[in-house]
């Protein structure tokens, strides 16, 4: 049981990511993938900021005391890649948020599936059409 | 509480539209499909539920996430235990970079001055993404203004409808908001600058404060309507601002980067620790970002809420 409590924040990382993926694998609704996309994101950056904290030291910024020594403060680089993370996340789900609005203007329904068998659909419609004019 | 399986009547039309069954929309275009194409849809649609592969699928699925959570774990616990100091995550980098950074970049945030001074080039990577982020966001969803000839009779009315929708919107606005508004914005602003220029000395710096300011931006526009916000901030504005702040960037670093790569001198000098007029870029890099990032979270909601700037 011991290592369960010394690798809690590991393990909810881990869980959450789990989350965030099946949100991915289960549901049909793009707005509600893009969701679970955002919690795998969540779970990264859990794991890394727990990654750089140690215990009984502070964040890296020198109040008044400027005479630094690696014993009083945390590891800065996962603080880094954690912002790294959150920039990519944004850009990557307004991306996908416009990428969404813009299949639900074309198919007006959000269901993966309707939105495969609609093009497919299309493809077909456009298909026939063109052998009715090579005809 | 509402019938689960009644889902025509939500009370809140986002959530309807979350759920994707937004009917404001779509009621004309399915007239317009013909009936035997809904038909064939239909029963495509069923024989697609009851494919063998998509009956196995749900289960699978969960199936597949426990084996992945259970192998993630195992191997986590693997992993050095939280919070200890010989870790091997927390290596000589860390430590050269809390010991010499004060030296080297003259802030004070160990972390400003790791992503502004010896990282900087990654911030860059960073501000470009963004940049690139709007950007492909601009091509999906700005409406076109030489398009217009071209649209149908029905987006024509759909526009129409929104403008006026909009009108009615600004002549009706809650004055609760915009009261609130009116008080709390010129403090979010403020609050959003002092954490922009105090990015080198204390917790914060671009990327936050720019969001803080992207957020004031947001709920004046939502308070005061978006014509207010236009007399301001509109299309020129946003690209001047994101394309000079992206490029003053880029300059700055490249000088950096032929002049003061480590252990060189930049010709910049860091100053008193702990002032404002400090450390060197890092202040102006943090403003550059600031700017980015502030134009790129009101572009995202102008855009996505109005399809323009």
């Amino acid at each position: 049981m011991g290592f369960f409590l010394n690798h809690f924040y590991e393990i909810a990382a881990m869980i959450l990511f789990g989350v965030g993926f099946m949100g991915l694998l289960l549901h049909n609704n793009l707005i509600k993938k893009a969701v679970g996309l955002n919690i795998m994101d969540t779970a990264v950056y859990l794991f890394l900021a727990q990654r750089g904290f140690i215990t009984g030291r502070v964040a890296p910024i020198m109040g008044d005391n400027l005479e630094a020594s690696v014993e009083e403060y945390i590891n800065p680089i996962p603080a880094g890649l954690v912002l790294t993370g959150i920039v990519v996340s944004v850009s990557v789900t307004a991306f996908s948020l416009a990428l969404i609005q813009m299949l639900h203007k074309k198919y007006h329904t959000l269901n993966l599936d309707e939105i495969l068998l609609k093009a497919k659909q299309e493809k077909e419609k456009k298909k026939a059409l063109e052998e009715r004019e090579d005809a | 509480m509402r019938d689960p399986n009644n889902h025509e009547h939500h009370s809140n039309p986002f959530v309807a539209w979350v759920n994707g069954e937004s009917k404001a929309k779509p009621e004309e275009e399915k007239k317009l499909t013909p009936t035997k194409e809904k038909r064939a849809a239909k029963s495509a649609d069923v024989s697609v539920h009851h494919d063998r592969f998509h009956k196995a699928y749900k289960p699978l699925a969960v199936i597949l996430c426990c084996a992945f959570i259970a192998l993630l774990i195992f191997v986590c616990v693997k992993t050095p235990p939280f919070g200890v100091t010989d870790a091997p995550t927390n290596n000589e980098v860390a430590q050269k970079y809390i010991e010499e950074g004060l030296e080297d970049t003259g802030a004070t945030n160990i972390v400003a001055g790791m992503i502004l001074d010896y990282r900087a080039f990654d911030t860059l990577g960073e501000s470009s993404v963004l940049f690139t982020a709007v950007m492909a966001v601009i091509i999906l969803l700005k409406k076109d203004g030489d398009k217009k000839k071209e649209m149908t009779e029905r987006q024509k009315k759909e526009e129409a409808l929104q403008q006026h929708e909009e009108e009615l919107n600004d002549r009706h606005r809650d004055v609760i908001l915009k009261k609130t508004a009116g008080i709390v914005a010129p403090f979010i602003m403020m609050f959003g600058i002092y954490v922009v220029l105090n990015g080198h000395i204390s917790p914060g710096g671009g990327f936050s404060g720019g969001a803080i300011i992207g957020a004031g931006l947001i709920l004046i526009s939502q308070a005061f309507g978006s014509k207010r916000t236009k007399k301001f901030f509109n299309f020129k504005v946003f690209t001047i601002i994101t394309s000079g702040a992206l490029l003053s960037y880029a300059a700055l670093k490249t000088y950096s980067f032929y002049t003061g790569s480590h252990h060189m001198e930049t010709g910049v000098p860091h100053g008193i620790p702990g002032a404002i007029l400090s450390s060197g870029f890092i202040l102006p890099l943090n403003i550059f970002v600031g700017l980015i990032v502030a134009c790129t979270m009101f572009g995202f909601y102008s855009l996505f809420s109005k399809g323009e700037i």
